[in-house]
């Protein structure tokens, strides 16, 4: 039966862990994504589902404790924002590295360092091209309401088992902390130790005298497990990109933002057409893999120009750029620190940007 | 020279089952193979060998999962308590123990040690003091002893300079989630007999949901050390043991 209910984004997250059927929570609190590790303690998952539920003594901790969780083929996760999450890279990597599947929530703030507790999109280039040394990708989800908050749990560790890698879901304190009505979906079992066994016994320490390492001390084998790595993005990007687009049927131009920029945004394509410009959204719900094939038929579809609206120096614009290759131009809009656009400022920006100077 | 064919009546020693055929890139009179044998013995001995877990860590014994045949978990520098506590939360019924050396577990990994320690989490910690960082080449590292010589102490260890050696297990004990922590070698048979039961006592208590058991094992680095087998054992005996007392320090 379906539940409504209205709650934060981050409530969110927890409540769709439980009901993802997550093994293992570990975290340390850290604003603006405290909510996810009090709203778990308060439920008691531990007496109802059985999952375990931890504050650790740091995200460096976290991170390894979810690699252990990980290792027995288990559902784990760890949530933090932008600092905590730089703290996670070295154990990202070697989750990767060992292709174990966990999810990691970022609920960013602005930087760099200590920064603002204010929202900002400013680790897009962390999660999606350097979540930590040694040449491997995270898949990337970016929800833009309370109820993708809940669902892209679900997907992420559909994702996740399915390619073995880790994902991170990349929101922001925008997102985090409002509250939105929420459709929950009936709550997945957890995975029994017969599932694992079946499903993950390759790779997951069942009592069959596993391994799971990234130490290949042979550099032609560890090309190899590099290969393999590389293998997998090929297949995500192929197989898994997600995008929404709104109003890019007839649409001259094209308004390119993910999560919360993304609903200001569909704001600023309303304003727009009610001045008689062909405006269109384009959200990647997928940062990696990146909806690069879907921007291409757009530019060649005749969009005259794309406006890319991020709350950072402009770090999504390059993929964009990448993805169109020249064919039309590729402008940026952004605010940083913590700072927000409003829709009206994002239309300004596209008319300023890109129909003046085509003209 | 005609082989000897081996039988039940010849037999005086095997190596235990669970021992890989795997040639050990242990030095000569180290003690990291001893230790792995008596972890070995006791797994079996306990019949844990499909429930055990070990978390191996970066160091000499980064590679323990090559030679002992359980299930492994390879963590990263220093943060084997943190993975071994991810495995024990999700997997109660599992035996779990990190295999750690001074390095890993007293210097980067000391926090991830302490707060394992101090939640009571239901592991076992083998630790091999040998006061020195044997993989990359004989550095110094926080056990080694005041004016001992190192690749990054070369005119030996000065307190001023680089503090003084760590007694972990001396810190470790006043931590309320610990139940036993004792401190051991395997420099002589006896010693070797001790240690083999102080693993069972730590291995049982794991099980028995007692809390954190930490097994310090004194230990020796003929190669760190820049000695021979038998003088590394000699020189463990006149200077680790000193500042590293072997024995019991709290079991509850």
């Amino acid at each position: 039966m379906k539940d409504v209910k209205l709650m934060k984004g981050n409530e969110a997250i927890a409540l769709g862990a439980v009901n993802a059927g997550c093994d293992g929570y570990f975290g340390y609190p850290i604003t603006p994504q405290s909510e996810i590790i009090e709203t778990l303690m308060e439920m008691k998952p531990w007496e109802t589902t059985g999952m375990a539920v931890l504050q650790a003594e740091s995200e460096i901790a976290s991170i390894n404790m979810v690699y252990g969780a990980a290792a027995m083929g288990k559902k784990a996760m760890t949530t933090s924002s932008s600092p905590g999450i730089s703290l996670c890279s070295e154990g990202l990597s070697y989750i990767a590295g060992a292709e174990l599947p966990c999810v990691v929530v970022n609920v960013q703030r602005g930087g760099p360092g200590l920064g603002t507790i204010q929202p900002a999109q400013a680790d897009y280039a962390q999660a999606v091209k350097a979540p930590g040394h040694g040449d491997f990708n995270l898949i990337v989800l970016a929800p833009n309401s309370v109820q993708e908050m809940y669902d892209h749990v679900f997907l992420a560790y559909e994702l996740a088992f399915k390619y073995r890698n880790p994902a991170m879901i990349l929101t922001d304190g925008v997102i985090g902390q409002m509250m939105e009505k929420l459709v929950v979906d009936e709550a997945k079992p957890r995975m029994t130790e017969e599932f694992i066994r079946e499903n993950y016994g390759s790779w997951a320490l069942v009592g069959n005298k596993g391994v799971v390492t990234s130490l290949e001390l042979e550099a032609s084998r560890q090309e190899k497990v590099n290969e393999r790595i590389q293998a997998k993005y090929k297949a995500l990007k192929e197989n898994e990109v997600r995008v929404e687009m709104t109003d890019c049927d007839d649409a001259e131009f094209v308004i390119v933002a993910f999560g919360s920029s993304a609903r200001i945004a569909a704001k600023s394509v309303e304003i727009l057409r009610a001045e008689g410009i062909k405006a269109g959204l384009l959200r990647p719900i997928t940062l990696f893999p990146f909806p690069d094939k879907q921007l291409q038929d757009l530019a060649a579809k005749g969009v005259k120009g794309f406006l890319v609206a991020e709350l950072n120096a402009g770090q999504m614009v390059k993929d964009v750029r990448l993805a169109v290759n020249g064919a039309r131009p590729v402008e940026y809009y952004g605010r940083m620190g913590g700072m927000i656009y409003s829709p009206g400022e994002i239309a300004e920006a596209l008319k300023e940007k890109l129909i003046e100077k085509t003209k | 020279m005609a082989e000897v064919q081996k039988t039940q009546e010849n037999l005086v020693y095997a190596k235990p089952r669970l021992i890989k055929d795997n040639v050990m890139h242990y030095c000569p009179g180290c003690s990291h193979g001893t230790v792995h044998k008596l972890v070995a013995e006791v797994i079996e001995e306990m019949g844990m060998e499909n429930k055990t877990v070990g978390v191996s860590p970066v160091g000499c014994s980064v590679l323990a999962y090559n030679y002992i045949d359980i299930d492994w978990v390879e963590a990263a520098h220093g943060r084997a308590c943190a993975v071994a506590t991810g495995v024990k939360r999700v997997a109660p019924e599992r035996l779990v123990f990190t295999y750690q050396g001074d390095g890993d577990l007293a210097s980067i990994g000391i926090g991830e040690t302490v707060h394992a320690a101090q939640r009571g989490e239901k592991i076992v910690v083998i630790y091999i003091n040998n006061a020195i960082y044997g993989m990359t080449g004989g550095q110094m590292s926080p056990t080694t002893l005041p004016g001992m010589k190192t690749s990054t102490s070369p005119y030996g260890r000065e307190e001023a300079l680089h503090g003084f050696p760590f007694k972990v297990a001396d810190m470790i004990k006043v931590l309320d989630g610990t139940c036993y922590v004792t401190r051991q070698a395997v420099h002589t048979p006896a010693a070797v007999r001790k240690a083999k039961k102080a693993i069972r006592k730590a291995f049982e208590n794991s099980m028995e949901g007692k809390g954190l058991s930490f097994v310090e094992f004194v230990s020796t680095c003929p190669s760190g050390w820049k000695q021979t087998a038998t003088e590394a054992n000699t020189w463990m005996e006149e200077h680790m043991f000193p500042v590293y007392p072997l024995g019991d320090i709290k079991d509850i």
